[in-house]
Order: C-alpha cells, then sequence, then structure tokens
C-alpha cells in the first residue's frame, strides 16, 4: 500500500519532484511584507539557555537593530538564522516559504542571507579584489568554481562594491594588510557580492575610528530598502545613528522592542542595560 | 595555456625547464658518454633520479592539500602504497613461469601459500590498461570514502592527521598479513617485465625515467590549473577561514573532496612509477612514519609553493641516499633536526630564502 502511495506521488503532474525542487531553486516569498520570520526560539547548551523562547520578525527592507549586554545571546541567534547551530525548538522562516531550520551554511547564503561575523573574517591571503571575487553570486559547485572566469559584468560590479566600501585604492593588496575597519568594510562588501536578500551584520563598528562609524552607519542606511539588514551592535551612539526600530534582547528572548527613545524609556530596559 | 599556468610563477617556470633538460640530457648522457668519461651517468644513477621525480610527484600532492587546502595529511603514504600495489600486481602476473616455483599461473608466494588460484581481485591485473585505471581508481576511491566521512562530519586539523595516520596504519596491518593476497610481509617483488619489455633493460629504464619526468612536469602542471582558478582561490580560503567560506555559500566538505581525490589519485600515480624503478613494493610503504616523512619533505622544500615541494622531496631524499649508505642509524636523527631547523628558522622552507621579485604586496 505504501508503495502504491509512494508510486503515486511520485507520478504526480503537479508536482515537481524533491531533489529537483531544491530550497535554492524557490524564490523567497515576502508578500506579506517579512523577510525573515524567528518564532519561539530555544536553544540552550549543556542546560543554559542560550535563547530562551525568542521571537521576532524583520520587514521588507528593514534596518533593525539588535542590542543587548553581553551574552544576550545576539551572536547565538544569527548562528540559528544561518544554520550555524540548531534550535532545539522553534521555527525560522525566510520569507513565509523558506524553512531555514532545514538548510545548512551553504544553501542559506546561496538562499540569499550574507553574515558578518562579529570578529572581522576576510581572507587575509588573498587581494581584495579575490576576496570579492570569490564572494560573487552564481553558481559555488567545485566544477563551475574550477572553470569560473570574470565577465565583465561581474567585474563592473566588483568595481561598484569597491567604491562603496570605499577600497579601490586598496583592490590589489593582501587583505591581511588592512586596517581593522578596513576588513569590516571588506566583509560587508563580500556580503554585498552576493547580493543577499537579507544582511546580518555583528558588531560592524568595533574597533573603529568615528569618521569610520559615520561612514559605516552610511554604508549601511543606504543598504537598508533594497536589502533588509539587521544590525547587532554594542555603540549606542553609532545604534542611535542608524536605528528606526530596535530590538534588545536579554538571556536569551526579547526584552523590548519599538524606536530608540521607547526604548530608552523602558524601565525593563534601564534595569538590566541601560542604566548599568 | 601554459603562459598562463605559469604567470607570476617564476619558480615553477625554473623548474620545469630544469626538469626537461634532465629529462633529455641524462638519458643521453649515458648513452653517448663512454664509461670512463666523468659525464657519464651510469643507469644505476638514472633509476635512482627516476625514483627522486617519483617522490617529487607525491610530495606535490601532499603539497597541494596541505599548502593550498591546509589538510595535514599523514597518510598520503596509503595513496601512493595503493598505486604501487596496483602496478605490482600487474608485474607480479608478467612474470608467469618465471618465478622460482615456475607456477605459469600464480605468483611464487600464492604457490607458497598453497593457493590453487588467483584471488577475485587480482583478476584483470594481467591487463596493462587495467592496471593502470586502477593506479588511480584505487586510491581515489579510497580518498573520495574516506572524504565523504571525514569531510561531512567536519573532522579538521589535528584530529583529522591522527586518523590518516589511523588509516595508513590499518592498511598497513592488513598488508601485512598473508590471507590478504598481497605478498604479505615480503610484498611483491622479483618483477620480469614490463609491456614485454625487461626491467633490467637500460632502454627500459631510461624510459621509465623519461615517463616519470614527464608526469611529473604534467602533475605539476595540473596542480597549477587548480591553484590558479578560482577554485584554488578557495581552497586556500578554506585553508584561512573555513567559517567564513562556507557562509558565502561553497560547500566546504565538496572542494575538500574533489581536491583531495585528485591529490590521492596523483599519489597512486607516483606509486605506480616508483614501482618498476625500485623492483619491489612492500607494506612498509603504509608505515605511518613513511607519511610523516612526506610532510617533511615539503616542509623543508617550502609549503604552499608546489615547486617547493618537488625541491624538499629531491634535496631529501638525495641526503637520505648520501647518508644512509654513510651512517644509516643517523638518518632518523638528520631528518628530525632538518625538520626542526626549518620549521624554526625557515617557515617558508628551502625556496623561502629565493628572494621574490615583483611579489604582490
Ligand atoms: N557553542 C557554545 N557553547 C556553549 N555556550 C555558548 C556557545 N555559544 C554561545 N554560548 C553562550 O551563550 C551565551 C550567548 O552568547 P552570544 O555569543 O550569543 O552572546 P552575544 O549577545 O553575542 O554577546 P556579545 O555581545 O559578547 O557578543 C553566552 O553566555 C555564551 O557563553
Ligand atoms: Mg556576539
Amino acid at each position: 500500500m505504501k508503495a502504491l502511495n509512494n508510486l503515486r506521488n511520485f507520478a504526480r503532474r503537479d508536482k515537481v519532484f524533491d531533489f529537483v525542487d531544491k530550497p535554492t531553486n524557490r524564490a523567497v516569498d515576502t508578500s506579506h511584507g517579512h523577510i525573515l520570520y524567528v518564532e519561539d526560539v530555544t536553544v540552550s547548551f549543556d542546560g543554559f539557555k542560550a535563547i530562551n523562547d525568542l521571537n521576532f520578525y524583520i520587514e521588507v527592507g528593514e534596518l533593525r537593530c539588535m542590542i543587548g549586554p553581553n551574552g544576550a545571546g545576539k551572536t547565538t541567534m544569527m548562528d540559528i538564522i544561518t544554520g550555524k547551530t540548531r534550535p532545539d525548538k522553534g521555527s525560522v522562516f525566510f520569507g513565509q516559504n523558506i524553512d531555514l531550520l532545514k538548510m545548512d551554511e551553504p544553501e542559506i547564503s546561496q538562499m540569499g542571507i550574507g553574515r558578518k561575523f562579529q570578529k572581522p573574517t576576510v581572507f587575509e591571503f588573498h587581494t581584495v579584489f579575490e576576496n570579492l571575487e570569490l564572494s560573487i553570486a552564481g553558481d559555488k559547485d567545485v566544477w563551475s568554481v574550477f572553470t569560473a572566469k570574470l565577465s565583465s559584468e561581474q567585474l563592473d560590479r566588483i568595481a561598484d562594491v569597491l567604491t562603496t566600501i570605499g577600497l579601490t585604492e586598496n583592490a590589489y593588496q593582501r587583505a591581511g594588510a588592512l586596517s581593522h575597519g578596513q576588513k569590516q568594510w571588506l566583509e560587508i562588501g563580500m556580503l554585498l557580492m552576493q547580493n543577499p536578500k537579507l544582511l546580518l551584520v555583528d558588531e560592524p563598528v568595533a574597533g573603529m575610528t568615528h569618521q569610520e562609524m559615520d561612514r559605516t552607519a552610511e554604508l549601511l542606511t543606504s543598504l537598508a530598502g533594497e536589502h533588509s539588514v539587521v544590525v547587532v551592535e554594542h555603540d549606542m551612539d553609532f545604534v542611535r545613528s542608524i536605528a528606526n526600530k530596535v530590538t534588545v534582547l536579554h538571556q536569551g528572548s526579547v526584552l523590548a522592542e519599538g524606536t530608540m527613545d521607547e526604548v530608552q524609556n523602558n524601565q525593563k530596559v534601564i534595569e538590566v542595560y541601560l542604566g548599568e | 595555456m601554459l603562459t598562463k599556468l605559469l604567470k607570476d610563477d617564476r619558480g615553477g617556470m625554473v623548474f620545469l625547464i630544469i626538469l626537461s633538460l634532465v629529462a633529455v640530457l641524462v638519458p643521453l648522457l649515458n648513452i653517448f658518454v663512454p664509461e670512463s668519461n666523468p659525464l657519464h651517468v651510469s643507469t644505476y644513477t638514472i633509476t635512482l633520479l627516476g625514483k627522486y621525480l617519483a617522490f617529487a610527484l607525491l610530495a606535490l600532492a601532499v603539497d597541494l592539500v596541505w599548502g593550498y587546502l591546509g589538510i595535514l595529511s599523514l597518510g598520503h603514504g596509503a595513496f601512493f602504497a595503493l598505486g604501487g600495489y596496483a602496478m605490482g600486481m600487474y608485474l607480479m602476473l608478467q612474470i608467469g613461469d618465471r618465478g622460482v616455483y615456475g607456477n605459469a599461473d600464480l605468483p611464487d608466494f600464492m604457490v607458497f601459500l598453497n593457493w590453487t588460484e588467483v584471488p577475485w581481485f587480482w583478476s584483470g591485473f594481467n591487463h596493462f590498461w587495467f592496471a593502470m585505471i586502477m593506479v588511480m581508481f584505487v586510491p581515489g576511491l579510497l580518498a573520495f570514502i574516506f572524504g565523504v566521512l571525514a569531510f561531512r562530519s567536519r573532522v579538521t586539523g589535528v584530529y583529522l592527521s591522527i586518523i590518516t595516520q589511523a588509516l595508513t596504519y590499518a592498511l598497513m596491518l592488513a598488508f601485512f598479513r598473508n590471507e590478504m593476497g598481497f605478498g604479505g610481509n615480503n610484498g611483491l617483488t622479483d618483477f620480469k617485465d614490463i609491456l614485454g619489455f625487461s626491467l633490467q633493460a637500460d632502454s627500459t629504464r631510461i624510459v621509465l625515467f623519461i615517463i616519470t619526468a614527464i608526469a611529473l612536469g604534467l602533475g605539476y602542471l595540473s596542480c597549477r590549473a587548480i591553484v590558479v582558478s578560482r577554485l584554488g582561490k578557495v581552497a586556500v580560503a578554506i585553508r584561512d577561514a573555513e567559517d567564513r567560506v562556507r557562509f558565502t555559500g561553497y560547500r566546504v566538505d565538496r572542494v575538500k573532496l574533489a581536491i583531495f581525490t585528485f591529490s590521492a589519485v596523483l599519489a597512486g600515480i607516483a606509486g605506480a612509477l616508483y614501482v618498476p624503478q625500485v623492483g619491489i613494493i612492500n607494506p612498509g610503504e603504509f608505515s605511518p612514519l613513511r607519511s610523516i616523512e612526506l610532510v617533511v619533505w615539503v616542509a623543508i622544500g617550502g609549503r604552499a609553493t608546489l615547486y617547493g615541494a618537488v625541491v624538499g622531496a629531491l634535496l631529501v631524499n638525495y641526503s637520505k641516499t648520501f647518508l644512509t649508505a654513510a651512517a644509516p642509524e643517523m638518518w632518523i636523527f638528520v631528518l628530525g633536526a632538518m625538520f626542526v631547523l626549518v620549521t624554526l628558522y625557515l617557515p617558508n622552507g628551502i625556496v623561502g630564502l629565493i628572494p621574490k621579485r615583483g611579489a604582490k604586496a
């Protein structure tokens, strides 16, 4: 009986086979206005709940800031969205239709979620140009990568991104030789090369001078709209300079959400975080 | 094509030119210069050089995965030995009734074990083409299966190195056993001829030497082709920041698998070239120490340059031949000392001493 059912399923004309219907072939459906749904997510490490019943939603084109004290679970939250850590329970959807918990890191990246690490991570041995080249969106199976050649559009794209992140002059420098701030930008540039729909940016201004911070703020705000951007940051001035909406995390769940002013005047937030 | 592969690779160019010269001149010096002349190269020396070149090819394979991909394989000797055994099996079946027992169907060691027929996994090895396919297929398959298991479950670093050691150790124990059907302790030896040409003949030895030189040259170019491609850049990126590569959308496990398997195939070919020249293959080639030695060659020559691996292999093996004749018990200490000195004072190996012209900032 089961075999017959399987056969029926197999023969259905209205469905494509599972192996053809890879999630990466599906377009993300954001017709309800949201790009990311994080619902009831819990993760524990050896009994310690790093994320505890976390819920939040990100709108299409939104620039959201996430703040919270050290150990609040901000990085862990990004680990979950990008497939690095599997939650114990809960659901994480990209658009309405793509279940991120069923995918691994490369698939999620290919789907259009880019992530900047807390500690800036670029390919130090490669030049800035090569870093961007490696991050180009497109086929990334072994053979395509082996035979890949840069098209003129791709070269233009790299040049554009170099301008955006202000590293045109450094294009042929080893990434390892860049300053801390420049590495942060390069990493953002690498995300941009992937044409992500959603960017997760963990502490982008750590170690930056004030000038550099201002430029980063400009860059991130200019990205919003076309992309949805989630920024985790400790620097309050920076957050104030870019945020419309702020989510405060504390002990793995959302403590408050709203505009910077609302959040700052929230009694609970003052207690655990801002007032400290 | 060639110019593209060797762009920015001065060392590689020099190496290929020297290799071509050696491949042409050495046979000429053997054939046309009389033995009394000091410039004469004896057939013994040619075979010795051929052996070094086979080792150099093996070193290339190690450098590809270690230098570029960051996988410190301490088991590449296994792939080399498997390629060698595949070749040895062919050579064994060519002996025919010229063995000690004069059995036309069975190799000597099987007669000795009172076996009545050749085991199934020896079938096909009487054909040269089949054996050559197996030379590449067997190491490749082993590397592939190993890679699927190890890279999927994201074993990296020291743990990975340890299991590669375990792999070669396990194979050594297995090949030591007589029931395995590979000649046990003694391995495969007493070869007579290859494709009908006597292995003792000078001409055969010269041709084997030339073929090894060509294989090394082609091996070098194919490694270069990988290294200069975007795949090669991804490999280096994996070496330096594996997580970043994954979040950039690459399937790290598949990249590793492809390059690791390719490297194992190269090692297998090196083994197959080695065996007819030295005339024996035995389980000693699987010994963990042997595989560690390979890594030392590459470290001494210089990692992630490819030609550095060649230099290291040649240099260490030349010293070894020299020293094992003079003071055999000293060799292991000299090797250890070389390794320590190079790691401490020459992190880029011997080729790191060559000043780079027009090096990228
Ligand atoms: N892999 C792990 N194993 C065990 N504990 C972990 C692991 N990852 C995170 N944690 C713990 O989970 C908690 C949340 O960590 P997380 O890195 O998400 O905090 P964060 O909000 O990013 O902090 P910070 O502002 O310092 O970056 C911390 O207490 C941390 O020690
Ligand atoms: Mg963090």
